[in-house]
């Protein structure tokens, strides 16, 4: 088994807003391997973005943690002083930022931005740093670095700054790096730049990769394993086969139901909104917008029933002596897929093939 | 998993009905328009829930008084009660029971002027022995007036000239903003200063004047939130439905910019009134017989070494006056932008 | 840029244009002449007196010459002060408001800065709130008032500095304070603001997720965002200064320009307050100029862009 770098149990994490408290993580646990990409899926709000900030110590002022440890090689990281977490972030945890036009400094050339995490962290002079600066700009595909080190930010485009946000993160080598929705505000020919950056980054760099996204299209190519997050929760875990082809929860069928696909004549929904998380539902939460749903759902939280080794979800279809449900078409499709990938009748890139 | 404590009956897996299953939409806060948000994040600003009760009772106060004070009871002077200090029944402190201070000692300049026992002047007297009190009630009043109908126009000429400006776009937009750009190179001190000179002095001259050089900050800022709006889509689909510009102003621009236009009146009153003051401490303002805080600055200034008292009073109600403004303009701009205070 | 600096250039001097005209027709449809009010004289004396000054001419021919004197700096001779040229009049004594601007504007500035990035950087601490509320006072206390208050205590009763004058640094110190305590308010709100909302931007978490310390992340990055646009505010300070400084030079009886505007307008002397209207729009439009250019410079993004402004 993999070693085990980042290991996050029973997170839960309150806001404190005018109207009350915001229970926006509510039991949380996921762990990550090293060398591996585990990606967390979920509507907007649904809470991936403040777990994330929460591993690197920077949730907002109005965040309190209620509950539940981050262990980072074997210590604690929630109890850490915030200078102790500055030698931890940026140098074994770096982060990439959703919208790369505003996560640059406008007033500082992008070379001295790039270099910042090294002469601080590995106390490099500014010198040799600007030199690995110009070295990791090549390395992210900025065309002619040794002049552009010295442009500003405002004189790239949207996806050459997301190249250089990841240089920066990449810059000191961390072990861990986490991408919240590294592609949503850039042009769709450019995201599959940026994802095929990571990925080959990733192999060099040698680092494990948090990514945050709420978009499943993205996740098949990118991911190892992935983990379905609803309302502060996650509800399913487990490898990107499993999640896209034997989906148990009706939330994951739900999410695949409403990807597009090249066949589907009209694109299904999920009718309803997200639980309002000042007073969150007992039960299972996405319960009411359910159309599976059990009287159980509404009373009680699902533990997780294990699918298999790597696959859990979180739902009472998978009690024993629950009902049988035929799920959508779609998912159907997919679990004959599943079937066949298991006998061995489809290999992995076929069904890469399928996917495209 | 520890599926044997479940427990589970067959009951616990009878799907549930649509109804059943409650309201999803159903939101745990109370929805709140867009007014009472600001209200209740204004409430939780002490500063600024203080500063509007005071700006109350001043306005209170200093327009009630008009059926108690008249301007022609304040000409009127006494001379025998010339320069007295404070004297408020039942307080004891020196500075406020009558006593003056004289080359170090504490007098009681009641007595010396033989003022009857019975005869109060809460706040003291001027150099012509008119009650200080009334003079501050009847000036606050006068600043008010000037600064508020001087705001009135400048939110009136601003706000049309920056919709116009905003939403006409193009040349007329170009040559607008040049007319702002040369009229806001002049100091408006300059164009007050040749306005008062041109005509005579006095509460109105002084109104045209803060009006005609002030409008042009409200008419930048209304028009680059019109520009901002113009290209909104709500504002877009009422264009496409064909409503008449007039009528998109005054439902989608103007509701719109009613927070920039409250928050920009809360700055231009104190500054109207600081004005108003400054022009009339140096003496091309309101002048006597006519009373406003400026003049009673400016009366008491001549003879602040030895009777202090005549130039702190209005000193502090002008301060007050101005803090409250700035207080109340500040928490109002922060409840309606929650983003800039956390 | 060139051809920008040149249009801004020609706004600049249409805009002094339309001053001097109106200045000069305002001027004239005031009621009388300086001399009207003066018993002493007689109608033939006035007469005479009118005729030395050129007021007897038609009005075209005095707005001609006048536009022209004034195009070159002759702004005709003061009423006032007979046998004085305006140009002397003002040339004698702006070297006084302008160090007591200048000083006042350091003060202000460097004060301000110091007070908002405090108070950003402690928000929502009783640092925050101490700061906001000193700087809702200065704010709030009209700067004649603070310069009657400060002259009195400090100079009168405590005797630590000169009570009026202009004789060397220690009778500059009070007025400076009194001029200055205004933009330091300002500025301080200024850069308060701004700073904070520097400091709740994209690139300053991105900065905390690089690992830089608190102090490092202000001086290095939210330092520079939120000061670039105070450079806006020097053309409101200009203003306030040259507005400021009529009160204050006439309560500490500075030798400057605003006291002698002052003097000017109570004895109607038009071309003393004609000249000093033109010189202080001038010194507003200069100011406005100058700091549109610095600002691009300071600003890397306008920087390349300015043609486009």
């Amino acid at each position: 088994m993999a070693e085990r770098i980042l290991d996050v149990q029973n997170l839960k994490i309150d806001f404190h807003t005018y109207a009350g408290e915001v229970k926006a993580i509510r039991d949380v646990s996921f762990h990550l391997d090293r060398g591996e990409t585990l990606a967390i899926v979920g509507e907007s709000g649904s809470g991936k973005s403040v777990t994330t900030k929460s591993l690197m110590g920077l949730l907002a002022n109005n965040a309190k943690v209620k509950g539940g440890r981050v262990m980072f090689h074997g210590d604690d990281i929630l109890q850490y002083s915030e200078k102790k977490m500055q030698t931890i972030r940026g140098k074994d945890i770096a982060m990439i930022f959703q919208d790369p036009m505003t996560s640059l400094d406008p007033t500082m050339k992008i070379g001295r931005q790039i270099a910042e995490p090294l002469m601080k962290h590995k106390h490099v002079d500014k010198k040799k740093a600007l030199e690995q600066a110009v070295e990791m700009l090549r390395l992210v595909g900025i065309v002619n670095p040794e002049e552009r080190v010295n442009d500003y930010p405002h004189q790239f485009s949207g996806g050459q700054r997301q190249r250089i946000v990841i240089a920066i993160a990449l810059i000191c080598y961390p072990e861990i790096l986490i991408a919240d929705e590294p592609t949503t505000a850039l042009d769709v020919t450019i995201q599959a730049q940026i994802l095929d950056l990571m990925k080959e980054l990733q192999q060099k760099i040698e680092t494990s990769i948090i990514f945050i996204t709420h978009d499943l299209g993205v996740v098949a190519g990118m991911a190892d394993r992935v983990a379905v997050m609803y309302a502060g929760e996650i509800l399913e875990y487990g490898t990107v086969d499993e999640i896209f082809y034997n989906p148990q929860h009706p939330y994951t069928w739900g999410l695949l139901n409403s990807m597009p696909t090249l066949d589907s004549k009209h694109l299904e929904s999920i009718p309803g909104t997200p639980p309002d998380l000042l007073d969150p539902p007992k039960g299972d939460p996405f319960a009411p917008r359910n159309p599976y749903a059990m009287k159980i759902d509404t009373e009680k939280k699902a533990p997780f029933f294990k699918v298999s080794e790597t696959h859990y979800a979180s739902t009472w279809l998978l009690a024993p002596g629950a009902p049988k449900v035929t799920p959508p078409a779609e998912i159907q499709r997919r679990q004959k897929i599943y079937a066949k990938l298991k006998s061995g009748e489809l290999s992995r890139t076929d069904v890469a093939n399928l996917a495209e | 998993m520890a599926e044997e404590k479940l427990n589970l009956t067959p009951q616990d897996f009878e799907p549930v009905s649509k109804n059943e299953k409650g309201d999803d939409e159903k939101i745990a806060a109370p929805s709140l328009t867009f007014l009472q948000d600001a209200w209740l994040r204004l409430k939780k600003n002490k500063g600024a829930v203080v500063s509007l009760f005071i700006i109350i009772i001043m306005l209170v106060v200093a327009f009630g008084s008009s059926f108690f004070i008249t301007n022609a009871q304040l000409v009127k002077s006494a001379p025998q009660y010339a320069n007295l200090p404070a004297k408020i029944p039942g307080i004891d402190i020196n500075g406020l029971n009558g006593k003056l201070k004289m080359g170090g000692a504490w007098v009681d300049a009641y007595a010396q002027n033989n003022v009857p026992a019975n005869k109060y002047f809460i706040l003291g007297t001027d150099y012509l022995g008119r009650s200080l009190a009334q003079r501050i009630i009847y000036g606050t009043k006068i600043s008010l007036i000037v600064a508020i109908v001087a705001t009135f126009f400048d939110l009136a000429i601003g706000v049309s000239y920056g919709i116009v400006s905003g939403w006409k776009g193009g040349r007329v937009d170009n040559v607008m903003q040049r007319i702002i750009e040369v009229i806001s190179s002049v100091p408006n001190l300059v164009i007050v200063v040749l306005m008062l000179l041109v005509f005579k002095p006095g509460m109105t001259s002084i109104i045209l004047a803060l009006a005609i050089s002030s409008w042009t900050t409200m008419a930048r800022m209304i028009r680059a939130e019109t520009l901002s709006l113009k290209t909104q889509e709500y504002v877009l689909a009422a264009r496409t439905l064909g409503e008449s510009p007039s009528k998109i102003a005054w439902k989608h621009l103007v509701p719109n910019l009613s927070s920039i236009i409250i928050i920009q009146t809360m700055y231009t009153i104190p500054s109207a009134i600081f004005f108003e003051a400054f022009l009339s401490f140096i003496g091309i303002g309101i002048s006597a017989p006519q009373t406003s805080l400026g003049v009673l600055l400016n009366d008491g200034q001549k003879n602040f070494q030895f009777l202090p008292y005549q130039m702190w009073y209005p000193a502090i109600v002008l301060c007050v006056l101005m803090i409250c403004f700035n207080l109340l303009g500040d928490g109002l701009r922060d409840a309606f932008d929650p983003k800039t205070r956390r | 840029m060139r051809k920008y600096l040149l249009k801004r250039v020609f706004y600049m001097i249409l805009t002094l244009f339309l001053v001097a005209t109106i200045t000069f027709f305002l001027m004239k449809l005031m009621p009388g002449t300086p001399f009207t009010n003066q018993q002493k004289m007689s109608a033939a004396q006035i007469a005479v007196v009118n005729k030395q000054y050129g007021l007897d001419k038609p009005i075209w021919q005095q707005y001609l010459s006048y536009m022209l004197n004034a195009a070159h700096g002759d702004f005709g001779t003061s009423f006032q002060f007979s046998n004085q040229s305006v140009s002397y009049l003002i040339s004698s004594r702006i070297g006084a408001s302008a160090q007591l601007g200048i000083q006042a504007i350091i003060f202000g500035v460097v004060l301000g800065i110091i007070v908002g990035s405090f108070a950003a950087i402690n928000r929502n601490t009783w640092i925050d709130t101490l700061c906001t509320v000193l700087s809702i006072i200065g704010k709030s206390v009209p700067n004649f008032v603070l310069a009657v208050l400060l002259q009195y205590y400090i100079a009168l009763k405590l005797n630590w500095l000169p009570v009026a004058g202009w004789n060397g640094f220690n009778y500059t110190i009070l007025p400076t304070i009194a001029l200055g305590v205004g933009p330091l308010a300002e500025t301080a709100r200024f850069v308060r603001t701004g700073m904070v909302d520097v400091l709740n931007s994209d690139y300053i978490e991105l900065a905390r997720a690089k690992g830089m310390s608190r102090f490092g992340i202000v001086y290095h990055h939210a330092l520079r965002n939120s000061l670039t646009p105070l450079v806006t505010l020097i053309g409101p300070y200009t203003v306030a200064l040259m507005t400021g400084s009529m009160v204050i030079e006439n309560i500490f009886s500075i030798p400057g320009i605003g006291e002698q505007f002052v003097k000017s307008i109570t004895t109607n002397d038009y071309p003393t307050i004609m000249g000093v209207t033109m010189l202080f729009s001038a010194g507003l439009v200069l100011v406005i100029l100058l700091t549109d250019i610095v600002y691009g410079f300071i600003d890397p993004r306008i920087r390349l862009a300015g043609n486009e402004g």
